[in-house]
């Protein structure tokens, strides 16, 4: 699939090496970008995405390699040509004086307004429009600098936007900003991708989001682009983990859920649980620094997911199939071993006898400890 | 909408700062120590009434019409200065008295001055703006030099203000130690006036700032990019290097050209900005390049009148007036700057 479009690549990098004035931050990275398509460079801090992206927008010096944007290197071609091609929304602060956020959106038109930089009627209309795409409209005219983070954010997409490139590149878009903003932001330039095909390159905090929009995720290690492929390539088994130089089973990669790392120990508690009802007092036993044990799960429930990354031990059983005999047995052992049993379960079903038993088990052998109604 | 609304604003605050410097002007010149009843002012002004030897017609035509326009003139290049310098630095309390440019420009044409009197030549007015002109890139070159190594804008400003002690402390031994009856004439210059300003200084300075100002008005759009920072610049399309180096030619120019003719003047670059920005409510170049021109030629202008009026007939410094009535508007600026930031 790759080599058929590979002549419509807008964005490319060969070799690229760059860095700070005597150090080389980001060493031999390729990649290619194709309109209407999201990269991600995703990868631990200090890895050198916003290296990456710096040298890219020529903020940072390239030392050796090239990129090339519509075919063309970009070393050779004049600020104003690239400004009509490609723009950026970094970190770094604004702050503008006595500008409205509209304003500041319009100062994208600047490589396409004459000597004096006035803006035409059909001008403020692409700004205006720009604004709304971002939701950004409804903070067009209050003062830039007195608007929250999320709506500046909006309204530097709205402005990168004015300048109608082909290549965004964007460096964190989402970080300091709640969760709604996140979301809003980010469908906002999957938006933006798609409709008006636009490439956009951009790094990313967070790798569960990053999975969700991404169409290629370019994973960035010691300034190496360590591998590069589909979100489904790249998050399958557990090279995030890997990536990131964190423990197997705080991050589960189907989901893209973080945990903090479990408490080693002998299980001090067992929690007979299912369906998503234990997820709450696990996270509640684990601020408390209580090692437990979970079970007995089936391997497709909501509770054995979380339950196999902060719990000590889960006694589980796979999907569609009876529970067997020792898985019983394993658990009433651990019970046996804990100081007490909680039980966040309210009924059993029919395919569920088995934590009946184990609750009736643990109430006999008085460690049961009743939910309070 | 928003638009068309704050463009009719802007035209109206050009046309009463436009009729505000004319009334002033037409005023400054029929005061003074000579008190001239406005009257006989106007038809001397306009009806060519009079004679040349008649005491208000030499008066006018050869005392207060050249210093009133040198006065406009300079304290408008003076402040579009400061705001060169302030875009420049990305720094609100920049401006070519605060960072030692003028002081700086002030040695040099006062080492010109001492050096070309003792033997016997008579100093040009093209020579005092080279001079002033080295002096304000050598100076400019120091507070550069400090900048790249002190990203903090604060110290930047205590550099500048050292730069200029320095500078002031060598003016005034030359100053104090050349014996010369010109020296006089040095002395009042040195402390900043627009007294003595001759018909040839104003048809120079007009053509000179004319040019520079004119110049710089139509780079209002990259200076505007520049406003948003290094990188958003350059993504714009804006040879920032370039941009930043004809920034700096043409705020030292300008604040070498007033040097020259008037002495140094406190304040005026680095307040009127601030004044007209917050009379404009806008930042954009396109807008305050004129603006901070004519606010900085009403100011200065009203600053010089009240530095020949306050206590005629003796003249005070120029910068005596303009410290008093501007230096509180910086402080005011940085009070309000600290506490409406959250960084």
């Amino acid at each position: 699939m790759t080599e058929k479009k590979a002549d419509s690549r807008i964005l490319r990098a060969e070799h690229l090496k760059a860095g700070y004035a005597h150090r080389v931050i980001v060493d031999d990275v390729s990649f290619d970008l194709y309109p209407g398509e999201i990269v991600t460079l995703i990868g631990p801090n200090g890895a050198g995405k916003s290296t990456l992206l710096k040298s890219i927008i020529r903020q940072l010096p390239v030392f050796s390699g090239t990129v090339y944007l519509e075919g063309e290197s970009m070393a050779r071609m004049k600020d104003s040509c690239i400004a009509e091609k490609m723009s950026m929304v970094m970190t770094q602060r604004l702050h503008p004086e006595y500008m409205t956020c509209r304003d500041v959106a319009a100062t994208g038109r600047y490589p396409y307004t004459g000597r004096l930089g006035i803006l035409s009627e059909e001008d403020w209309g692409i700004v205006d429009e720009a604004l709304q795409m971002m939701h950004a409209d409804i903070v067009a005219n209050q003062d830039f600098t007195k608007v929250s983070d999320g709506q500046r954010q909006r309204v530097m997409l709205a402005r990168a936007l004015c300048q109608q490139p082909a290549v965004l590149i964007l460096d964190e878009p989402t970080s300091f900003l709640d969760m709604r903003f996140k979301l809003d932001i980010l469908s906002g330039i999957r938006k933006m991708a798609r409709e008006r095909k636009l490439a956009v390159l951009m790094s990313l905090h967070e790798v569960d989001l990053a999975r969700k929009v991404s169409d290629q995720i370019l994973c960035i290690q010691n300034g190496k682009a360590v591998r590069s492929g589909t979100p489904e390539e790249i998050f399958a088994g557990n090279y995030i983990q890997k990536l990131y130089g964190v423990e197997e089973k705080c991050f589960d990669s189907r989901l893209g859920m973080m945990n903090l790392p479990a408490d080693a120990g002998d299980p001090a508690v067992f929690v007979i649980c299912g369906g998503g009802t234990g997820i709450g007092t696990f996270y509640a036993l684990q601020r408390k620094n209580i090692p437990f044990a979970a079970g007995v799960l089936y391997e497709n429930d909501i509770d054995y997911a979380v339950a196999s990354s902060v719990a000590g031990t889960v006694v589980s059983a796979r999907a569609f199939y009876p529970v067997p005999e020792d898985c019983l047995e394993a658990a009433k052992k651990l019970i046996d071993k804990s100081e007490k049993c909680l039980c966040t379960l309210t009924g059993f079903g029919p395919y569920n006898e088995v934590n009946r038993i184990l609750k009736e088990y643990a109430r006999k052998t008085g460690k049961l400890q009743e939910q309070k109604e | 909408m928003q638009k068309s609304k704050s463009n009719g604003r802007y035209i109206l605050l050009f046309v009463i700062l436009i009729s505000a410097l004319l009334a002033l002007m037409l005023w400054s010149i029929s005061t003074g120590s000579v008190s001239i009843p406005f009257r006989e002012a106007w038809n001397i002004l306009f009806h060519r009434s009079g004679q040349t030897g008649e005491t208000y017609y030499t008066v006018i035509h050869e005392i207060r019409i050249p210093r009133v326009i040198a006065a406009s003139l300079l304290g408008g290049a003076l402040s579009v200065s400061g705001f060169l310098l302030q875009t420049f630095f990305g720094n609100p309390i920049a401006g070519p008295y605060i960072l030692g440019i003028s002081s700086g420009a002030r040695l040099v044409v006062a080492l010109t001055m001492v050096f070309l009197l003792s033997r016997g030549i008579m100093t040009t007015p093209a020579v005092m703006i080279l001079a002033a002109f080295i002096g304000s890139m050598l100076a400019m070159g120091f507070v550069l030099a400090v900048s790249f190594r002190i990203k903090n804008m604060s110290l930047l400003v205590v550099c500048g203000i050292m730069i200029g002690y320095i500078c002031t402390a060598v003016t005034d031994l030359v100053v104090t130690f050349a014996d010369d009856s010109n020296i006089v004439n040095l002395h009042n210059w040195s402390l900043g006036s627009f007294s003595g300003i001759s018909w040839s200084n104003v048809r120079l300075m007009v053509v000179l700032t004319g040019i520079v100002l004119v110049f710089t008005f139509l780079l209002s759009k990259p200076i505007g990019a520049c406003q948003m920072g290094e990188s958003y610049a350059r993504n714009m399309g804006v040879n920032v290097k370039r941009l930043r180096i004809i920034l700096i030619l043409l705020s030292s120019f300008l604040s070498a050209i007033v040097t020259a003719f008037a002495g140094p003047i406190s304040f005026v670059g680095v307040a009127v900005p601030h004044l007209m920005k917050m009379l404009m409510k806008t930042a954009r170049p396109l807008v305050l390049i004129p603006g901070c021109f004519l606010g900085g030629a009403i100011i200065t202008l009203f600053c010089d009148d009240m530095s020949r009026l306050l206590f005629a007939p003796t003249e005070l410094a120029v910068s005596s007036v303009t410290a008093i009535l501007l230096a509180p508007v910086v402080i005011i600026m940085m009070v309000r700057r600290k506490g409406g930031r959250d960084d």
